[in-house]
């Protein structure tokens, strides 16, 4: 009687741990760490661990199978001529894409938010749709358009206006314009419809009141419409100037075996080379957290510019 | 007087903005007629404003849908990646964003920090270890390789948590009385409830995956493995003779994107206008 009251009493346990068990995994203590695993694990596999890989590489010379500490080499070496033509083409880059991608989509999305325009929604549309493409399509198409010969398209308006051809691939000045042409291309639309977003909070009897106060049009623009769009000036500045300093399929399209003098070689152009063609690892890895370190100083400037920092918890 | 002006100033905004457009579809429509025309002449000439409409035939596309195998392997390759980094990324994410909106956990703020800077981290830093791991555990050249590192995606972590912080709290506490687990709760009522943030979150990843090219640069080696991108610019040589492929081919990349563009165009919106930083 004894022993089956005991084995009883074992089998109401044992029936009951995967009940404890079901019970805990379904605590709403428990859940969300459940919930949020995988992603932390991939997480931890596929970022943090590769950017803490990438700090160490950049101290070390990586060969295969010969991996030695060197301190700062790889930072004196990194700062060489051609770091700086990749640098100062980025820099440039950066800052042509940004003004364009900026200030035109506000002029036209304050545009297109008035009542001047119709067919608001097929401007909009038609104005989107090159973010659809891939740079390397678009890029293929802007090649071909930007053709040395007189026959490529845009060759041909220039002659129509009676100016001479031009190798738009081999001068440093036309490279940097094919590049920033593409990138604006692709992205006003984008950037229009931020603006546009941006523009819903801008409450419509300030406007009234302007006027009453005899604002004209410009006025207003400056001093009722710009004011609410800093928020998502910011915001926009900010990821273009990002993305800006990322720029590679931009450069790679028009020269993938490289460029003419380095006209087009960007930063992370540089990493791809050094890192991957010359299989110099380590080097490459400082270039990247060179990169690195200057996405995080334009990003903690712009969360200072925005006042994140003061706004507490929300 | 003033009315008559301002007419006209509408009329000149508004053909400003016929213009633009125009600029803005241009390269498209040239690429679609350039695809019409010989592959030989676009090699030679590159795309020109002028040509002759009696040349204009379906060569380079009947040449694509009968010979061109290699052209359809591609296509195969970029749809079953873009596929999976969707299912994958979404699965991950919505989770995460999910977790962060309606529970209280320890760690909670400090992980969503993290998750914040990570979005900083460039992919460019990343690569090169990344590179390594995929030598060391011998995944180069593999569908893997390409789709893992793809499957972190923080931005779609913000969209869901955003998304699901205007969730009806009321239904799980409902559903917890009927004896529906937390993990019932989740994939039965609340994830249909999410619909339109995972339709956005898919455009953002699709399209990410449909047109990334960096990273399957890096770790593919094997031509029957590339992605479109990656196979047509082996295509973009100028001694080549691939043309035909490469022009009717871009032609059928963007074509099928832009025919879901205009079916879901609000959640093209929604999923473009919130990855800005993605790459």
């Amino acid at each position: 009687m004894y022993p089956t009251a005991k084995s009883a009493k074992q089998e109401i346990a044992h029936a009951k741990s995967p009940n404890r068990l079901a019970k805990i995994l379904n605590s709403q203590k428990v859940v969300p760490y459940i919930f949020i695993s995988p992603f932390v694990i991939s997480l931890l596999i596929f970022t943090i661990y590769p950017t803490i890989k990438a700090i160490i590489m950049s101290f070390q010379s990586v060969l295969p199978g010969q991996v030695t500490f060197i301190g700062l080499d790889n930072y004196s070496r990194v700062f060489n001529p051609v770091f700086f033509k990749a640098l100062s083409n980025t820099t440039i880059y950066v800052i042509l894409t940004v003004t364009i991608l900026t200030i035109i989509p506000i002029i036209l999305a304050v545009l297109l938010d008035s009542k001047l325009v119709k067919f608001k929604t097929l401007f909009r549309a038609s104005l989107f749709v090159p973010a659809l493409t891939s740079t390397i399509v678009a890029g293929m198409v802007f090649r071909l358009m930007f053709g040395e010969t007189d026959t490529a398209a845009a060759n041909q308006i220039l002659n129509w206006l009676g100016l001479e051809s031009v190798d738009w691939q081999y001068n440093a000045w036309s490279g940097m314009l094919l590049m920033v042409l593409l990138c604006s291309w692709r992205w006003m639309g984008v950037n229009i419809l931020y603006f546009l977003a941006g523009l819903q909070n801008v409450p419509k009897e300030l406007y009234e009141s302007a006027e009453i106060d005899g604002a004209n049009v410009f006025e207003k623009f400056r001093y009722v419409t710009l004011p609410f769009l800093k928020p998502v000036t910011i915001f926009v500045v900010t990821i273009s100037i990002i993305a800006g300093f990322r720029m590679f399929e931009e450069s790679y399209v028009f020269w993938p075996a490289g460029s003419p003098e380095n006209i087009g070689l960007s930063v992370a152009g540089y990493i791809y080379q050094q890192g991957i063609s010359q299989n110099d690892l380590g080097f490459g890895s400082a270039i990247g957290v060179i990169l690195m370190i200057i996405i995080f100083v334009v990003s903690i400037v712009q969360l200072l510019l925005t006042g994140a920092f003061n706004r507490g918890d929300e | 007087m003033n009315r008559k002006k301002s007419v006209l100033i509408k009329s000149v905004i508004n053909l400003c903005f016929f213009v633009i457009s125009f600029i803005a579809l241009f390269p498209l429509i040239s690429l679609l007629l350039a695809s019409f025309r010989p592959s030989t002449e676009l090699m030679r000439n590159g795309i020109s404003l002028t040509f002759d409409p009696s040349e204009l035939n379906l060569n380079n596309y009947t040449y694509i849908f009968s010979e061109a195998g290699q052209y359809w392997t591609w296509y195969g390759n970029s749809l079953t990646i873009s596929v999976l980094t969707i299912v994958l990324s979404l699965f991950f994410s919505s989770l995460v964003g999910y977790a962060l909106a309606v529970y209280d956990f320890k760690g909670k703020n400090f992980f969503f920090t993290c998750v914040l800077f990570i979005l900083m981290i460039p992919f460019e830093i990343l690569m090169l270890p990344l590179f390594q791991l995929m030598i060391d555990t011998a995944l180069v050249d593999t569908y893997t390789a390409v789709i893992l590192p793809a499957v972190v995606a923080p931005v779609a972590v913000f969209f869901f948590r955003q998304y699901a912080l205007g969730l009806p709290r009321e239904l799980m506490d409902a559903a917890r009385m009927d004896g529906s687990t937390e993990y019932g709760i989740f994939f039965k009522i609340m994830l249909p409830l999410m619909t339109p943030s995972l339709a956005a979150m898919a455009i953002l990843q699709g399209l990410g995956a449909w047109n990334n090219f960096l990273w399957p640069l890096i770790v593919l080696r094997s031509n029957n493995l590339f992605t479109l991108p990656l196979g047509l610019s082996t295509l973009l040589t100028p001694y080549g003779n691939n043309y035909d492929v490469l022009i009717a081919g871009s032609v059928m990349t963007i074509v099928p994107i832009i025919i879901l563009f205009i079916f879901f165009q609000r959640y093209f919106v929604a999923g473009l206008t919130v990855g800005g930083v993605k790459g």
